[in-house]
């Protein structure tokens, strides 16, 4: 009894697996294509784990299973987030994979198991758990991609998820063996005191952190380590984009933060040049490649690595305002990712997807309401206000020029207006343009709400955004109150 | 507040309520509902504006009906409304129009007519919010938020152009105001975490921040003026968009961009704006000058009014950068007339267009003795825009010339000359436009203005003529504001 009770901060983790497994079993009984039963198993699920997550949050940082695990407000706050995240992408997704035949029982059981990798990710503190739950995330994802066994593009994007992300992996472990090598220990803390007491072998340090920002940022998407974006966006079924785009860029940005934040916090000089390169580099990449795509996914993916870039400059710009910058533009970035894949999924049909720019033609007519749900959406990834999408993006940007990186934040705004342009054009395409067809849109009532949700929650947390970047400026605080 | 009521708050979140209402009466089956709502929301929201200038103490410059209240705590931003002698005026003008666009796109906009009036409602609320606010992220938010209105309007209801003009607008405007964004930024760190614009106000900065302070705000600024040389987005958007938006573009539009010199740019860099003032008057007066000359050469009714509200507008700017209590009275003047004049051109254009659609001054002729009515007005409204005595547009002309001739004949005689370049595009364009013989069969078949136009004009013609030969109730509210921030500009805070 004693040994369970030191486990709490986990509990949310042991219940995801042990319901996950059940579930595999369960759905074997399930045998209409609906899967109703299992769908709300999952749902049941997720939101178990929001109640365990909520009512085992202890004030203060708690280490167990030998400080492999640690669990601080800033993983509850992302778990949570993470829980709302996959729910909601389960409610966009169920129609779509019906339609084509891909909602099967391990659709959802490899769900269950990336927000597990998720989870683990988020809460590691050494770099054994961070690498077990990276590789659980991402093993799921390829599998997730590859699911439409006779599509030839979603195999093919599979193929080259599965390759590239290895090849992160790869470097990403190489990397932490170097730093093992170098400070003789894989705890997080462990690595920064080492560092902090001077390590012998100051090569093997340099080479072990140049590896794990590599590897950090194929698994983000900066640019130049992004090949891989563009490609599983678009090819994926658009269920599976969504959850490769979205959810998972919490864990990517606790990923970054528990390795470079709290364990390479001495070399904090050094990773900040590298990231400040892969943050222009991929808003620059991002959002003029963007201008030229006629695919909205691949659109979608091109501004995604954008997002990173800002992302990246919340982190680099440091201290509590960035970190919390940068948690909370990933926090709205997912909302806004997860309705823009939503939408996607919402105006589909069977045999027809809504990915390119020209299926959103004249939205207006069709749907007056959808296409003004679309609107907040664009312009609050373009960060216009009123929409949450701009705070986001002046969070950043006040951290970065409180930090004293002026020239960065002035470079970042230019390539936002420059992403502009490439959400304004959906806004011009809606609005402007006449529809191309009046096939009637039919939406059913869960995702149509959820969606309605979605749109008015970026419009809402534009307006009073208050509560949300405080409680991300006290997540932050609270974990990093040990440095 | 009077009467425990926000009326700065009521004059902001009336109008997008009411615009939230309008858009939620649904599609064009419900047209006649949404046109009754919206006349509603834009009159109410004119009404609440009024108590402003009554209960407006005159003597004091300090901030007036202020509210204040947390926002976002975490970044010590607040709701903090305000105004002063300046800003007052522009709130009133700005909901004045609202009602006037209502009624100006009554019967001519036919299709999506609740998302048109909506549009309109919605930005007027969001422009009083841009006059009213006193905090930098408050104000940086309104200011944005305009853009998405004025955006949908000029691409769904434009011209055959449209798209390419709306993109042109947004983008142009979007780019100054991100640089703006990073100067309060900086500001923000440097005051040591206030979004508080009288606070920047106070604080001491040091010159080579000054600079780049001033051209991030000129950057905003002068785009949205428009200054020479980034006004070209201004003729595109005027002529591709509907009436009621040509209007707002000119009436309103224009001068959040030159409120921004005198409430950001003049008293929070003060030592910058006296160092680039040469700078500021060389752009004016080409404005003045070559825009006056451009406009000269326009075919199209629009353009040309669009080239001449550019040419207007620098002498607003020459106005402020003289740094003299005649050029910055004047120069407000000017915009509150130009306001109107610019405004009223705009819809009389609007009446020739609907009946004939076309804007081209060669298809024009004679139109004087098929509505002699609507061409009493037009000429009315030229006559204001040439600046003759007894209409508003003279004041501002004449207080402006004054103020620089103090300052420099040279720059004086420049400016003077909007004044012959300005009667001669104007009076021509009127010449070809309104007299002569009938130029062809379609002239012929016009029929003069009906109830609803001559309400609108009307209305207009008072104002203009009201303001030309009284022009003290706009002049005495501004006077003790203006005298302050003179002296405020006056000392250095380096």
């Amino acid at each position: 009894m004693s040994y369970l009770s030191t486990l709490t901060p986990a509990y949310a983790e042991i219940f995801l697996l042990v319901m996950t497994s059940l579930i595999l079993i369960a759905d074997l009984f399930v045998t209409h294509p609906s899967k109703t039963p299992t769908y709300l198993l999952v749902q049941f699920t997720l939101l178990g784990c929001a109640l365990i997550t909520v009512f085992t949050h202890e004030p203060g940082v708690i280490y167990i299973f030998n400080n492999q695990f640690v669990d601080d407000l800033m993983s509850d706050v992302l778990k949570l987030v993470s829980y709302l995240a996959i729910s909601m992408a389960l409610v966009y997704s169920r129609r779509y994979l019906i339609l084509r035949e891909l909602f099967t029982g391990e659709f959802m059981v490899l769900t269950l198991f990336a927000l597990l990798g998720m989870m683990v990710m988020i809460s590691a503190s050494h770099f054994i758990t961070l690498y077990i739950g990276l590789e659980l995330l991402s093993l799921s994802l390829y599998a997730m991609v590859a699911l439409q066994r006779d599509s030839a593009i979603a195999s093919e994007s599979a193929m080259k998820y599965f390759i590239l992300g290895a090849l992160a992996s790869g470097l990403l472990l190489y990397g932490m063996s170097m730093l093992y090598g170098a400070t003789s220990t894989l705890e997080v803390t462990g690595i920064a005191d080492a560092i902090r007491q001077g390590v012998d072998n100051k090569s093997l340090l340099a080479f072990g952190l140049v590896f794990v920002v590599a590897g950090l940022a194929f698994k983000l998407g900066a640019v130049p380590f992004h090949m891989w974006v563009p490609d599983v966006y678009h090819g994926a079924p658009t269920a599976m984009t969504m959850m490769i785009g979205s959810a998972p860029k919490l864990a990517a940005f606790a990923f970054v933060m528990r390795i470079l934040v709290d364990g390479l916090q001495p070399l904090v000089v050094q990773w900040s040049g590298m990231l400040a390169i892969l943050a222009i580099l991929s808003m620059a990449v991002g959002n003029i490649t963007a201008i030229a795509q006629t695919n909205l996914k691949r659109m979608l993916a091109y501004s995604t690595i954008a997002h990173m870039g800002f992302l990246l400059l919340g982190i680099l710009s440091g201290g509590i305002d960035g970190y919390s910058s940068a948690m909370f533009y990933a926090v709205i970035y997912v909302l806004m990712s997860l309705g823009g894949f939503g939408m996607i999924m919402l105006l589909s049909r069977e045999g027809f997807e809504a990915d390119m720019l020209n299926d959103f033609k004249g939205l207006n007519q069709r749907s007056p309401w959808l296409a003004f749900i679309m609107l907040i959406l664009m312009f609050s990834m373009a960060g216009v206000p009123p929409t949450a999408g701009f705070y986001a993006k002046l969070s950043v940007l006040q951290a970065a020029v409180g930090a004293g990186y002026t020239p960065l934040a002035v470079i970042a705004v230019l390539f936002s207006l420059i992403g502009a342009f490439y959400y304004l054009r959906i806004v011009k395409l809606m609005y402007f343009d006449a529809p191309e067809t009046h096939v009637p849109i039919s939406i059913q009532p869960d995702s149509g709400l959820l969606i309605s949700i979605n749109g008015l929650a970026v419009l809402v947390l534009g307006i009073l955004p208050g509560t949300l970047i405080s409680v991300c400026a006290v997540a932050v605080q609270k974990s990093l109150m040990l440095y | 507040m009077i009467f425990g009521f926000p009326l700065l708050s009521l004059s902001i979140w009336l109008p997008i309520i009411f615009g939230l209402l309008v858009l939620a009466t649904g599609n064009d089956r419900n047209a006649p509902l949404a046109r009754v709502v919206a006349m509603i929301g834009a009159i109410l929201g004119f009404l609440v504006t009024i108590p402003l200038y009554l209960d407006f103490d005159k003597m004091t410059s300090a901030m007036q009906f202020v509210e204040l209240s947390e926002w976002i705590p975490h970044f010590n931003v607040h709701y903090h409304l305000g105004v002063d002698g300046i800003s007052v005026l522009f709130v009133i003008l700005n909901s004045f129009f609202t009602p006037l666009v209502v009624i100006a796109g009554w019967k001519i906009i036919e299709k999506r007519v609740a998302q048109y009036l909506a549009g309109f409602l919605i930005m007027s609320g969001l422009v009083n919010g841009v006059f009213a606010s006193l905090d930098a992220v408050l104000f940086y938010v309104f200011w944005e938020a305009m853009l998405i209105p004025m955006f949908i309007i000029i691409g769904v209801w434009g011209g055959p152009n449209r798209v390419y003009a709306a993109i042109k607008f947004f983008l142009y405007t979007f780019f100054g105001s991100v640089l703006m964004l990073i100067a309060l930024l900086y500001l923000y760190v440097q005051s040591g975490g206030s979004f508080s614009i009288l606070e920047y106000h106070r604080m001491p900065i040091p010159m080579t921040a000054q600079i780049l302070i001033f051209v991030a705000f000129f950057m905003a600024f002068a785009v949205k003026v428009p200054m020479f040389p980034v006004h070209t987005w201004l003729p595109d958007a005027h002529v591709e968009a509907p009436t009621g938006g040509s209007v707002i573009l000119a009436a309103i539009m224009l001068k959040v961009g030159a409120y921004g010199f005198i409430r950001f740019s003049m008293p929070i860099v003060p030592d910058a704006s006296h160092y680039l003032a040469g700078w500021m008057i060389a752009l004016s007066l080409i404005a003045v000058v070559y825009i006056g000359l451009v406009a000269l050469t326009q075919t199209d009714m629009k353009k040309l009014v669009a080239y001449s509200s550019i040419s207007h507008m620098g002498f607003v700017t020459l106005g402020f950068f003289i740094f003299n209590a005649y050029g910055m009275e004047g120069a407000l003047v000017q915009m509150i007339s130009h306001g109107f004049v610019s405004g009223a051109l705009f819809l009389c254009i609007g009446v020739l267009y609907d009946r004939m659609h076309t804007r081209n001054i060669a298809d024009y002729g004679g139109v004087a003795s098929k509505m002699p009515m609507f061409s009493a007005f037009f000429v009315l409204f030229a006559m204001g825009n040439v600046g003759l005595p007894g209409t508003s547009g003279f004041v501002g002309e004449f207080m402006v010339i004054m103020g620089t001739v103090n300052v420099n004949f040279w720059y004086a005689f420049a400016l003077a000359s909007i004044l012959i370049f300005g009667a001669a595009y104007t009076l021509w364009m009127v010449k070809r436009v309104v007299f002569g013989a009938v130029a062809n069969p379609h002239v012929e078949a016009l029929t003069d203005i009906t109830f609803r136009e001559k309400l609108l004009l009307g209305i207009l013609a008072l104002t203009v003529l009201g303001m030309g030969l009284y022009p003290l109730p706009f002049t005495e509210i501004m006077h003790t504001s203006v005298n302050d921030l003179l002296v405020h500009v006056a000392r250095s805070k380096l």
